[in-house]
């Protein structure tokens, strides 16, 4: 009976090669996602620009063009020419004439998965939401992704009450979602069953979006005037 | 003994159509669960999802296979990981580039194609003893399979979720949509009830050959 032999041991690997496979492969791949990143560049970016002003147009009903304002040394707005570089920024809507339709402000909230990130118009003249389009959401398909595409909840936003109280620096009357069916209040939403904390959220976004702005917009109201030209 | 083993080796079309049947990744292997059940909610999501993977498969699968002699065994992961993230990069910027709603409903799904264990799969079992040509034709097969079973899933989740198939109505307003198949539950019931199919159909010629036998 012979011993059993050991398998000859293999040859080791020199640090040399590693670093060369592993240096080699990183440089050649970064390289690859850099070129990828250079042409979608200007088409992604296009993309957002043009999916922004579709949300901007359709949360101001009847304006025909739309001009960025930024929120400038913590007193004014001023048409902005370039990037926001960030500076805070609103979206003023004008109609055919040039007239103010309204101003769509951005707001972020924690729903019920992840972030939702949404816009809504707003009417200085009338102190009322006029429209809100969800810009990012990541909510439960099915249920809390309702608040993207429920004509009946979206619908609160057409006419929503957000006159400033007396004091101005707060809503009269808090925006808050109630069930289904209870809308009693204009500054109340009627949410969605199944949607309930997706719909609260969505409430909450624009309290918190509008308490910050409303303020701002009101006391600088001339700067949206003639399409920003004073 | 040369000759034989020639004879018996795979032609390329083999190598493309097993993934489509023979070893589909989704009712066969059952591998990348997590992008079938996540994205598979409407025909459109699971169409792009299914491109997209292939696309990563079959161009991965080419530069592990072109790279496969410099790479020594320790690092092998870790190069075939850094390979197919870049891939996946690349189709992450080329969806934002065609479409931003896509890419909002494919969400986090599109980077975690990364981590599809049949995509490190292909690259270990198959692009890393094989060449080029067919090593992406490996993947093309195992991708085309991928995307097969998804729209299978992605087309019946959809037409009885929401009532539509890529996007367009398919009933009338008195359709009441079967909500549970487009939540993450309905992914499973979908899934058993494809494999039950898949399985009856792939295992037909051996249940009708038994009898014949037993004679």
């Amino acid at each position: 009976m012979t011993a059993p032999v050991a398998p000859p041991p293999a040859s080791p690997t020199s640090a040399w090669s590693m670093y060369r496979a592993l240096v080699g492969t990183g440089a050649v791949c970064g390289l690859l996602i850099v070129t990828a990143y250079q042409i979608t560049l200007p088409r992604i970016e296009r993309n957002k620009a043009e999916a922004l002003e579709r949300a901007i147009l359709q949360v101001l009903p009847g304006a025909a063009t739309s001009r960025t304002f930024a929120w400038v040394d913590g007193q004014r707005f001023e048409p902005l020419a370039g990037p926001a570089r960030g500076l805070p920024v609103v979206h003023a809507g004008f109609d055919a004439a040039g007239a103010l339709v309204g101003v769509a402000i951005e707001g972020v909230g924690m729903g019920y998965q992840d972030s939702i990130r949404l816009l809504f118009g707003y009417a200085p003249a009338t102190e009322k939401v006029i429209g809100l389009q969800v810009l990012e959401s990541k909510e439960t398909p099915g249920l809390g992704d309702k608040i993207l595409v429920d004509p009946n909840f979206l619908a609160n936003f057409a006419q929503l009450d957000v006159a400033m109280a007396p004091s101005g620096d707060a809503l009269a009357n808090p925006v808050r979602a109630v069930k289904h069916g209870e809308k009693r209040e204009e500054w109340e939403v009627d949410g969605i069953t199944g949607a309930t904390i997706s719909s609260r959220a969505g409430a909450d976004i624009v309290t918190k979006s509008a308490t910050v702005w409303l303020p701002r917009i009101r006391a600088d109201l001339a700067a949206f005037s003639a399409g920003g030209d004073r | 003994m040369n000759e034989a083993a020639e004879r018996d080796a795979p032609s390329p079309t083999d190598e493309f159509v097993k993934g489509l049947w023979r070893e589909n990744p989704v009712f066969v292997t059952v591998l990348g669960m997590c992008p079938t059940l996540a994205v598979s909610n409407t025909a459109r999501n699971a169409l792009a999802m299914g491109l997209a993977t292939t696309f990563v498969l079959a161009l991965s699968g080419a530069a592990i296979s072109a790279v496969r002699r410099f790479v020594p065994p320790q690092v092998r992961i870790a190069t075939y990981i850094v390979i197919i993230a870049s891939f996946v990069t690349a189709v992450e910027y080329a969806i934002q580039a065609l479409s931003l709603d896509l890419h909002k409903a494919l969400g986090a799904f599109i980077a975690l194609i990364v981590v599809n264990c049949q995509i490190l799969g292909r690259a270990e079992a198959f692009a890393s003893k094989n060449g080029v040509v067919v090593s992406m034709l490996d993947g093309l097969g195992t991708g085309a399979g991928f995307t097969l079973a998804l729209a299978c899933l992605g087309t019946v989740r959809e037409i009885l979720g929401s009532g539509t198939l890529f996007g367009v109505e398919l009933f009338g307003a008195g359709f009441q949509p079967w909500v549970l198949l487009v939540l993450p539950s309905g992914g499973f019931f979908t899934l058993a009830a494809w494999l039950i199919l898949f399985n009856y159909f792939k295992t037909r010629p051996a249940r009708r050959a038994e009898p014949e036998a037993a004679r």
